[in-house]
């Protein structure tokens, strides 16, 4: 019986090791080899020392955090009202119907809609304002970056107000708690894991946008995303670009545990 | 859990028929055991209807696959499994593939027609001797315009796009080599330099155009010129060929201090399988009936001399895409400069990308 159990592990232990644990590895052996295949540490050397790597690192945080607070602000009130609306299944699936559309045709409607001629410059237009720039700045950016993101926030969020018992609620208004007071002391922390898994969903794969930095923010916006593709595709300087692929996995892995750690302390049994 | 199973039966039966149903389409074109001859080559580089008129001269059965840029198709045929008979690089490419030993030397006596090829576009420094590469279309790096913001006949030199006047209106090409050797031809200094110090008076000299520039983009240019979004784009003559065609308040200018000159040539990879189908194809691509037919179709300038002189006399005439004598001498290829001073030439346009607001 146990030989049989753990038969049925192989494809799934052989999955890991192919598509996990493999490339990991050969990205890490990159990052640790020059282009003879010798064994260095200068790729490493050269990132921190470069100013123009670590101002790329920081406009990439930097970038990745106000998408996600911005996504955040925005979904929060929007999955609690969603909670207390009549036709729930219907709104969600309003809500998450974009995301069903390609990440590249949402990114050229998103041109057309904020170009010189496109529907925003018109409706300015009718004004008097304009042709006012947007295609091609942070704003654009961050907003089209936003725009996208927002369902991936707004599902872990809604299922986890959801999850909370209304009895503790009512509990905290009966007991006289002010309406912030029961946001601040009940909701908030009860809802924190789906926010923690929302902010996870989307502040990890913001680090290292780059279509978008190229398409909406017409490659003004430069991300750690940019040079890697700029080493793979452009230099083919593969080593190089394998470190800074190992310098964003570790960033994420801070990340994950920075969030899942507070995530496991504020647990709450009811 | 029966629902499940059903679903997934469903869609595996759905799969199956669609598989099947794709293998029957494919299937007249793998019939008639014809040999065939597997051309790789850039999307809508080439007349179809020469295909079509190979096929039936030939008798070989043409597979014709594309690629987007060269470093795509450098890598595919690096790794190896691929057959292609044929693929057509850029000029710093073929010097890159033939260091790899990616290339075969042609045959020149299996490519009599050759000899229609002017002489100003054989021997250059990427292939010296030309026994592994064959011109297919030439042309240059430039200035598009748009007369609706831009004053026709105001912009000649690569100085010009400098101007206060020109604020946050230029599309700039997302290629390190191209962006740099604009700088550095307006320096006065040569497109494959390699001294560090004109390097980054080059990059000083890009950041200061910083203000003026509105995206650093490449494909997507094309879109933007043709919906009059930008003012200037500096881009690669066929592309510009393709946004004059959509656009008329365009131009093109080829800055008479210098700029790039290109080419994209026909070789033969060392994993080709039918090497005589594939020389066989090259010459009759440069048979000037048919290099004519397709520099009409593709739009890009031919160096076949013979075919130059069937064209009509508006394109052959047009400046823009044949330019003079003296703008022509001005011209510069670029030679393969290494691994070490191409990273540099990327990483001080990175630099550029990053800081220049």
């Amino acid at each position: 019986m146990r030989t049989r159990k753990a038969l049925f592990l192989i494809p799934y232990l052989l999955w890991i090791f192919l598509f996990v644990i493999l490339p990991i590895l050969l990205i890490l052996w990159y990052s640790f080899t020059d282009s003879n295949r010798s064994f260095t540490l200068n790729n490493y050397v050269v990132f921190f020392r470069n100013g123009t790597f670590l101002r790329m690192m920081i406009n990439s945080f930097w970038y990745a955090m106000l998408i996600t607070l911005l996504t955040l602000v925005i979904s929060y009130p929007a999955a609690y009202f969603l909670t207390k609306m009549k036709n729930q299944q219907l709104w969600l699936l309003l809500i998450i119907l974009p995301t069903w559309i390609n990440l590249l045709l949402k990114a050229y409607a998103f041109i057309g809609i904020l170009g010189n001629n496109g529907l925003v410059n018109q409706f300015l237009h009718l004004f008097g304002i304009g042709p006012v720039n947007i295609l091609f700045t942070d704003f654009a950016f961050i907003f089209v970056a936003t725009y996208i993101e927002i369902p991936f926030m707004i599902l872990p969020i809604f299922n986890a107000i959801k999850e909370i018992n209304p009895a503790v609620i009512q509990a905290s208004e009966d007991l006289g708690a002010s309406r912030w007071q029961t946001f601040r002391y009940v909701l908030w922390p009860l809802s924190r894991p789906g926010v923690e898994s929302g902010v996870q969903a989307i502040f990890i794969p913001s680090l290292s946008l780059f279509m978008l930095t190229r398409l909406i923010g017409g490659n003004r916006v430069i991300t750690l995303g940019t040079a890697i593709e700029e080493y793979f595709m452009t230099t083919m300087n593969w080593n190089m670009g394998a470190t800074i692929g190992v310098i964003l996995i570790v960033l994420m892995v801070i990340v994950m545990l920075i969030t899942s750690r507070k995530a496991r302390r504020k647990k709450v049994d009811l | 859990m029966k629902k499940i199973f059903i679903a997934i039966i469903s869609i595996l039966l759905v799969c199956l028929g669609l598989a099947g149903l794709a293998n029957h389409l494919e299937k007249p074109t793998a019939e008639g055991k014809k040999q065939s001859l597997i051309i790789y080559n850039w999307g809508d580089y080439l007349d179809p209807k020469l295909i079509k008129k190979f096929e039936k001269q030939s008798g070989y059965h043409v597979v014709y696959e594309t690629f987007d840029s060269n470093e795509a198709m450098y890598t595919k045929i690096k790794q190896g499994g691929t057959a292609y008979d044929l693929t057509i690089p850029s000029e710093y490419m073929v010097t890159k593939m033939r260091k790899a030993h990616l290339l075969d030397r042609l045959n020149k006596q299996k490519i009599p027609n050759m000899k229609y090829i002017g002489k100003s576009f054989l021997h250059k420094s990427f292939d010296a001797e030309n026994d592994y590469s064959v011109p297919y279309f030439w042309g240059t790096l430039g200035i598009v315009y748009n007369d609706k913001f831009v004053k026709k006949g105001a912009i000649k030199n690569w100085n010009d796009l400098w101007s206060k006047k020109y604020h946050h209106q230029i599309l700039l090409v997302d290629s390190a080599r191209d962006a740099m050797g604009m700088s550095l031809v307006s320096l006065g200094y040569s497109m494959n330099t390699t001294s560090s110090m004109k390097l980054h008076l080059a990059q000083t000299k890009l950041d200061g155009l910083g203000p003026n520039i509105k995206a650093i983009i490449s494909d997507e240019m094309r879109m933007y010129m043709i919906q009059n979004e930008a003012a200037i784009g500096v881009t690669w003559s066929g592309e510009a060929y393709e946004m004059m065609e959509s656009n008329s308040h365009l131009h093109y200018v080829v800055p008479k201090e210098g700029s790039n000159l290109w080419f994209d040539n026909f070789v033969v990879p060392k994993t080709a399988k039918n090497k005589k189908a594939a020389f066989e194809f090259i010459n009759f691509m440069l048979e000037p009936k048919n290099a004519a037919q397709n520099a009409r179709y593709v739009g890009y300038a031919t160096p076949n001399v013979a075919a130059q002189k069937l064209l009509p006399k508006y394109i052959r005439e047009d400046r823009q895409f044949y330019p003079d004598q003296t703008t022509l001498r001005h011209l510069q290829v670029f030679k393969d400069l290494g691994p070490k001073k191409t990273q540099e030439y990327n990483d001080l346009f990175l630099e550029f990308k990053m800081y220049a607001r």
